[in-house]
């Protein structure tokens, strides 16, 4: 039986070639069967669809970019509290985390529930400082370098050689097979996501993630691997199939217990010939394909949003493997007058 | 010879590695071969009892067998001693 009504608030709300998280959250949340949800679209600009999606999304209201800084963020987040009373905010996106992080107190105090990894753990885990947290704690990584200038970076350490991955610090990586394409990416790449660039060991295999929840005592509460099954340009899975490799669930379980991870996560993994499997990044948050996880009978955003609240909640010991996702385009027919709206108002 | 445990084989001949998430399709007599693997069949039996159902010689259909096993070998669909 449904109980009460929560008014939760998610962000990343677009879905281009590299989609946010926001509407896959959404849909897991609708299905929620221990609350029934109002929800607040965030969004950063006008055209992402999920403003549009009204049988998914209440209301929106635009909040600022990460770089407007948190006390503006902050006046925002109070604005939109004040008229809808927020419970819960899921923030889904990587560059908007290090804000929240910051004002969960403050967002706490005012009855507003998040349930984020702590600034050290987000910090630690960064692809800066990826190699550290291998080391740190086991677990096979690729090695990688942080660079501020393009010269360091094309004067190749001693263990560096192409193919190698070129990395923005939030976004984007392509593959350099010689000096050029290293060049070419990393004035592309950091004119966008800034600096450093990353650059990292080029593992040949398979692409599998994990996502998954950390309950910040060391437990997990969930976790579903994935085998990427169509993969864009971007790198982005299009498709996947849950699977069940005891191996990458280890791995998970060792992530968790040691970092003592609190939140939503995503495991980017690459096994090689041999079968020797690689943590290549941790993203902090949920990933766009979370509803895969639903599917398979672990709702991790209505896990997220009871951790949150501080309800006592059941580890999942039981997923669906070989269930598919498959990703799809779908055009909206939108009236001008709603797109006016959120351009002019910053509501809808 | 023996296919893991866990790998699931459709009857259409769709085989699907659940550890790996790799899915692979054999044609009908795969599926025969498979079927017969799984009873726990050795090499002579099995194509002893292929030759008696197709118009192929020994030789052929020996090969066309190493093949098989050698292509599921390769994508680890066998029981580990099996693939060595």
């Amino acid at each position: 039986m449904k109980k009460n009504e929560l008014t939760i608030a998610v962000t990343g709300l677009n879905a281009i070639d590299s989609p946010g998280p926001g509407v896959s959250v959404i849909r897991a949340l609708r299905e929620a069967e221990s609350f029934r949800t109002r929800i607040i679209g965030l969004s950063y600009e006008s055209l992402e669809p999920g403003i549009y999606m009204h049988d998914l999304v209440d209301k929106t209201y635009q909040i600022p970019y990460p770089s407007g800084g948190t006390d503006v963020l902050l006046d925002r987040l109070m604005y939109i509290h004040g008229k809808e009373k927020l419970d819960v905010i899921i923030p889904n996106f990587d560059a908007e985390l290090y804000s929240f992080i910051r004002l969960e107190e403050k967002l706490k105090k005012m009855g507003i529930h998040m349930f984020l990894p702590t600034l050290a753990q987000y910090e630690e885990r960064t692809k800066v400082n990826l190699c550290n947290f291998g080391e740190k704690y086991g677990i096979d990584v690729p090695k990688s370098k942080a660079f501020h200038d393009l010269n360091s970076a094309r004067q190749l350490d001693p263990g560096f050689s192409y193919p190698l991955m070129v990395k923005g610090k939030f976004y984007d990586a392509s593959i350099a097979y010689n000096g050029d394409q290293l060049k070419s990416h990393f004035n592309k790449i950091s004119a966008k996501w800034g600096l450093p660039i990353i650059l990292q060991e080029f593992i040949h295999g398979t692409e599998f993630n994990v996502t998954g929840l950390g309950d910040g005592k060391g437990n997990t509460i969930a976790a579903v691997p994935m085998r990427k099954q169509y993969i864009t340009d971007k790198g982005k899975a299009w498709g996947g199939i849950s699977i069940a490799d005891e191996k990458m669930l280890e791995m998970t379980r060792k992530f968790l217990k040691m970092t003592r991870w609190r939140g939503g996560f995503e495991l980017e993994l690459m096994k090689d010939k041999e079968g020797k499997l690689y943590l290549l990044e941790i993203n902090p948050r949920l990933p766009a394909w979370i509803y895969l996880a639903v599917g398979v009978g672990q709702n991790i955003p209505e896990a997220l949003v009871n951790l949150a609240l501080g309800n006592e909640v059941s580890p999942f010991n039981h997923y669906e493997v070989g269930k598919m996702f498959i990703r799809y385009a779908w055009d909206m027919i939108v009236d001008r007058q709603e797109f006016e709206q959120i351009s002019m108002n910053g509501e809808l | 010879m023996k296919l893991k445990k866990n790998i699931a084989v459709s009857e259409s001949g769709l085989l699907f590695n659940p550890v790996t998430g790799e899915s692979f399709s054999v044609n009908p007599i795969g599926i025969e071969v498979l079927g017969m693997i799984r009873e726990a069949k050795g090499q002579e039996e099995i194509c002893a009892a292929l030759i008696e159902r197709y118009t192929a010689d020994k030789i052929t259909i020996e090969r066309d067998y190493h093949d098989f096993i050698d292509l599921l070998a390769h994508h680890h669909l066998l029981e580990r001693h099996e693939e060595e």
